[in-house]
């Protein structure tokens, strides 16, 4: 479908929006609410572009691509027009961008930058909401929320948990749980991946250090057999958080809550970091050559005395599809016995 | 051009009597002059009746004891009389009204019973003496008769309904039954040609000519926007889908209108037609009323009509044996102004949070449970029956070039005759303003009428000749709106207005997008400082500059609209900011900040009258002493200038006490 984008001629998708279309080729829109993983929403207005024959501005998120469609996306009203938005959020939102988790990864502040706001036209009331931290993992801070409702999308569109909402009206609009209870969830940290702001903060890594200063680790989460990919941030050499990886992935960018809070175990000082091996009644650190030498003894010595069928292997869900396929070809043909499990079966 | 309906008469040309005068009255028939079966009917009225206001503004008024009182009247026997209730008639201002009608005689309607006083008990007494039994008027009470028809004989010395001129610019085609029968009785619809539409539509006609005749009739939403409905009921029938809907919009947020809310308690049948012949144009099987919680009249009446037309076969499965099912379920809302935006209020049918959502999609395509969804306005369903029993030439016959039809106003604010009135598109607003409202009241200039509500914009004293359509009114930095029309005299203030519609739409925002979220408070704020004595220099300029981009970006109507108040004010009455800014005064004398009270010195007879009544003990003074009025604690609310018996106290602009 052949569209045209600040004069140039784009062949887009037919299903596609406006947005999707000029990203694809490039054309920068600047968006808030809008999330590549969630259902378009239209709740920030950053995104609006002119569109021929239609006399009023229309966001770019959520219009899909006509055929022949002209639109311009930097008209001098457009340009004024988010630079108001921006500015209006600005207006209502803490100055604390030096101590907040989020400086240096904060859509906001590259907003903010984008226009070059040093001064804002507009000043009045900002809201107070008390930060909620009940919980050990998850710190909502409303103050610096700007309703954008990813994380209201997020929990019940792709997590389908629902425990956040939008409640009230007007200005005092705000994102709630239920009768603005705790958090009660799953904790599995999806809607923090996807706040804009620092309003939703992974309470683990709070101050443990700047976004720029990680180093940061592509991987696959190693809980489970899933192999979700994540991406480890490490700071002198210990790592202070885990967060999504953007590529299309066999997770495509979502975690539960051990890949994305069950870190601290990595660094911790009662972590196991060799094997250890029972002797005079105590276990003590031992190298890996004796402790399997240890158990390939003790099997055979059962095998022999008892039979193949008095061995039985249980397998793991952390381990890999691979690594349970050679557990059971060990167990059947070394060991000789169809008694092998593993625990995702019951 | 304005096709003037055969019966209207000059206006101001009946009674000079000043209950007259005042008295807002209709049940004018409509114009195509043929008698119907209903007039015949009520012709042949073999026992007399007494009909009470019992709308809103009636049982307000006191409706339910005036009702319960001629009871208690017709049950001591004396004569036997039907007693029924009505809605409302437009008159609100004359509430409570009480109508009666002898056999063979004209119907007699009058005002302003008051239920609890002695006296007003006395009028009932004499209503039912000397017009129910004597056959004579009770002069002092009555506002007027209604023309007569087949051959009913009328009152001498009685003016005509039709010829006050609270109604003589009138046109009732949506208001046709309003007040003039017993919403709680489909027979009394019936016998005044309801259901025929729809059995015409049934049976004579294909839904694609019935969308033909919406066509002609050239019908634009009432709701607000002015979509043409025909235009609307044909994407919808164009839908494939296995199932559609067609939702009646009964939310009715606007503050200071009442349009709706008076036809479904007065006339709900007309909306179940309404929507039946709707459905069965564009293939939709259920309906629903979106109504709010806040109208338990409506809701009552409404469930009564739906009972009833079941019960008839004229609603449910295979209606008229024609093969078409309809049926209708009410659905309440907790009343939020947004929720009359479409789909926000399609989502709050679904049981989600009222916020309106992106089109497209349109509801049409994609509505209710995502399937197609046509929703209507009360009052442009009120107009689809008269459109196809009479055609959509006829109803092309009223309003403008583009503007087709009448409207229904709710006229209020400084008013002399408020109330509810229909009139053909295209009246200036000079005839609406003083012909049927009778201008200002205690003889004050007009200033400005706001339309549209809390969306719309204000229209100068200057610009009063402009035409009620929906092309004049948008050129004047006005809509049309629902039809909330708010009278405002030289003692409104302007910037206050504005301030006051801004309030509401910032309290009633969803909160979902940023403009109107922040972008509305922000503009309040500064409206507030202004307001209270602390604007700046550049005020103005920001809250142009803002309003325009709130305009722009907001994502549904309310937004879109919310600045309007406030951009027509300082479009039309920019020298009142200014006057507040850079004077710090208030030229309505309204701003509280902007004002004082000061005791003249040689009127004060020192009766300490003012000391006494003052509610927050701000006077001091009395016997013998001169009155002083401490500002730190006066909250400025006027009853020491009310009771001074000497005219010694005034309000002067604050800047002026402290020169003095
Ligand atoms: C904030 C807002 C409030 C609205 N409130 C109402 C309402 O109370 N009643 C109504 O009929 N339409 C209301 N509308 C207009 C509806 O969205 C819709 O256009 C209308 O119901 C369509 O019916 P119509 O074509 O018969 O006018 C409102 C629109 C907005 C943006
Ligand atoms: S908490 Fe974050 S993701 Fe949720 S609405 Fe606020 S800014 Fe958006
Ligand atoms: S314009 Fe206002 S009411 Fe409409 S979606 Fe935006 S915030 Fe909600
Ligand atoms: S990104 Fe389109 S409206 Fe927020």
């Amino acid at each position: 479908m052949k569209v045209i984008i600040d004069g140039k001629v784009i062949d887009a998708k037919p299903e596609s929006t406006i947005l999707e279309a000029a990203r694809k080729e490039g054309v920068h829109i600047p968006t808030l609410c809008y999330h590549k993983k969630l259902s378009p929403y239209g709740g920030c207005r950053l995104c609006i572009v002119e569109v021929e024959g239609i006399p009023r501005l229309v966001a770019s998120c959520t219009t899909p691509v006509t055929e022949g469609m002209v639109v311009r996306t930097d008209t001098e009203q457009i340009k004024k027009v988010r630079k108001t938005i921006v500015e209006l959020i600005l207006s209502n939102h803490p100055n604390e961008c030096m101590v907040c988790e989020q400086n240096g990864r904060c859509e906001l502040q590259d907003l903010a930058y984008e226009f070059g706001l040093k001064e804002i036209r507009f000043v009045g009331e900002k809201n107070v909401h008390p930060i909620q931290n009940q919980n050990p993992l998850i710190e909502r801070d409303y103050n610096k929320c700007i309703l954008c409702g990813r994380c209201v999308r997020m929990c019940d569109e792709v997590q389908g948990v629902g425990a956040v909402d939008f409640s009230q009206r007007g200005f005092h609009a705000k994102i709630a749980t239920e009768y603005d209870g705790v958090l009660s969830c799953e904790f599995c940290g999806n809607c923090v991946e996807v706040c804009p702001v620092g309003a939703l903060t992974g309470k683990i890594s709070r101050f443990k250090g700047r976004s720029w200063e990680a180093k940061k680790t592509k991987t696959i989460c190693n809980y489970c057999g899933c192999g979700c990919t994540i991406i480890m941030h490490a700071k002198d050499g210990q790592v202070v958080r885990v967060s999504h990886s953007e590529d299309t992935t066999v997770n495509e960018g979502c975690m539960c809550v051990k890949g994305k809070f069950g870190f601290e175990y990595i660094n911790h000082e009662d972590r196991l970091k060799t094997p250890l091996i029972r002797k005079e009644g105590k276990l003590q650190e031992t190298t890996w050559e004796e402790a399997l030498g240890r158990v390939a003894e003790n099997l055979a010595r059962i095998k022999k005395e008892y039979g193949s069928n008095s061995i039985a292997g249980l397998s793991s869900a952390k381990c890999t599809n691979e690594d349970n396929y050679v557990f059971q070809k060990f167990m059947r043909t070394v060991i000789g016995t169809n008694n092998v499990d593993h625990c995702a079966r019951y | 051009m304005t096709k003037k309906s055969s019966k209207k008469k000059v206006p101001g040309k009946a009674s000079g009597r000043k209950a007259a005068s005042k008295s807002p009255v209709s049940g004018s028939r409509s114009s195509a002059g043929k008698k119907s079966v209903r007039q015949r009917k009520i012709a042949a009225r073999t026992k007399a009746r007494i009909m009470v206001g019992m709308g809103t503004c009636g049982r307000a008024a006191g409706g339910v004891k005036v009702f319960e009182a001629l009871e208690q009247l017709l049950k001591a026997g004396k004569v036997k009389a039907e007693l029924e209730q009505t809605g409302c008639i437009g008159m609100c201002s004359q509430e409570v009204l009480v109508d009666v009608q002898l056999p063979g005689r004209t119907r007699v309607l009058y005002g302003n019973i008051k239920p609890v006083k002695e006296k007003h008990i006395k009028v009932l007494e004499q209503i039912v003496e000397k017009h129910l039994i004597g056959n004579s008027v009770v002069k002092e009470h009555v506002l007027g008769q209604i023309r007569p028809t087949d051959g009913e004989k009328p009152f001498d010395d009685v003016p005509y309904y039709e010829e006050l001129s609270f109604n003589s610019a009138q046109e009732r085609i949506v208001l046709r039954n309003c007040g003039s029968m017993d919403p709680e009785s489909i027979d009394e619809y019936c016998a005044r040609d309801g259901y025929k539409a729809l059995t015409k539509a049934l049976k004579e006609m294909t839904p694609d000519e019935v969308i033909d005749e919406m066509k002609l009739s050239g019908l634009r939403g009432r709701g607000g926007a002015g979509f043409p409905t025909g235009l609307k009921w044909g994407f919808a029938a164009m839908s494939k889908a296995d199932e559609k809907y067609m939702i009646c919009n009964a939310d009715e947020g606007d503050p200071g209108a009442f349009m709706d809310r008076s036809v479904l308690e007065g006339d709900p049948h007309s909306i179940l037609e309404g929507m039946a012949i709707g459905g069965y144009a564009m293939g939709a099987h259920t309906g629903y009323i979106y109504v709010r919680a806040e109208y338990p009249l409506a809701v009552k009446r409404l469930n009564i009509a739906i009972a009833q037309a079941r019960e008839r076969g004229l609603l449910g499965k295979n209606i008229l044996k024609s093969g078409f099912d309809f049926e209708i379920f009410i659905k309440q809302g907790a009343g939020a102004f947004v929720c009359g935006e479409e789909t926000a209020l399609i989502a709050s049918i679904e049981g989600k949070r009222g916020m309106p959502r992106p089109k497209p999609p349109f509801p049409a395509n994609h509505g209710l449970w995502g399937k197609p969804t046509n929703i209507n306005n009360v009052e442009t369903l009120a107009n689809i029956a008269p459109i196809i029993l009479k055609g959509g030439a006829w109803y092309a016959g009223f309003g403008t070039e583009k503007s087709k039809g009448t409207k229904v106003f709710a006229l209020a604010g400084k008013i002399s005759n408020p109330g509810l009135i229909e009139v053909p598109m295209g009246k200036p607003l000079r005839d609406i303003i003083y012909d049927i409202g009778g201008g200002c009241p205690g003889g004050k200039e007009f200033k400005a009428v706001q339309t549209g509500g809390p969306s719309g914009g204000c229209i100068p004293a200057s610009l009063i000749d402009t035409s009620v359509d929906y092309e004049s009114l948008a050129q004047a930095g006005a809509i049309m709106g629902s039809g909330g029309m708010v009278v405002m005299d030289e003692n409104t203030c302007m910037v206050e207005m504005a301030r006051y519609f801004l309030n509401f739409t910032q309290e009633e925002s969803c909160g979902k997008c940023v403009p109107c979220r922040v972008g509305t408070k922000r503009m309040l704020e500064i409206l507030e400082r202004i307001v209270d004595g602390k604007g700046e220099e550049g005020d103005v300029e920001l809250l142009k500059d803002l309003g325009e981009d709130i305009k722009a970006a907001s994502l549904c109507g309310l937004g879109q609209t919310a600045p309007n108040p406030v951009l027509s004010t300082i479009r039309y009455f920019r020298d009142e900011y200014d006057a507040h800014i850079h004077e710090k005064r208030c030229p309505a004398g309204v701003c509280k900040a902007l004002f004082q009270y000061k005791v003249e010195d040689p009127f004060c007879k020192m009766c300490g009258l003012c000391v006494k009544k003052c509610p927050v003990g701000a006077i001091q003074g009395g016997a013998k002493k001169l009155a002083k009025i401490m500002d730190e604690k006066c909250v400025k609310c006027g009853v020491c200038i009310e009771v001074c018996p000497f005219d010694a106290i005034t309000q002067i602009d604050a800047r002026e006490k402290v020169e003095v």
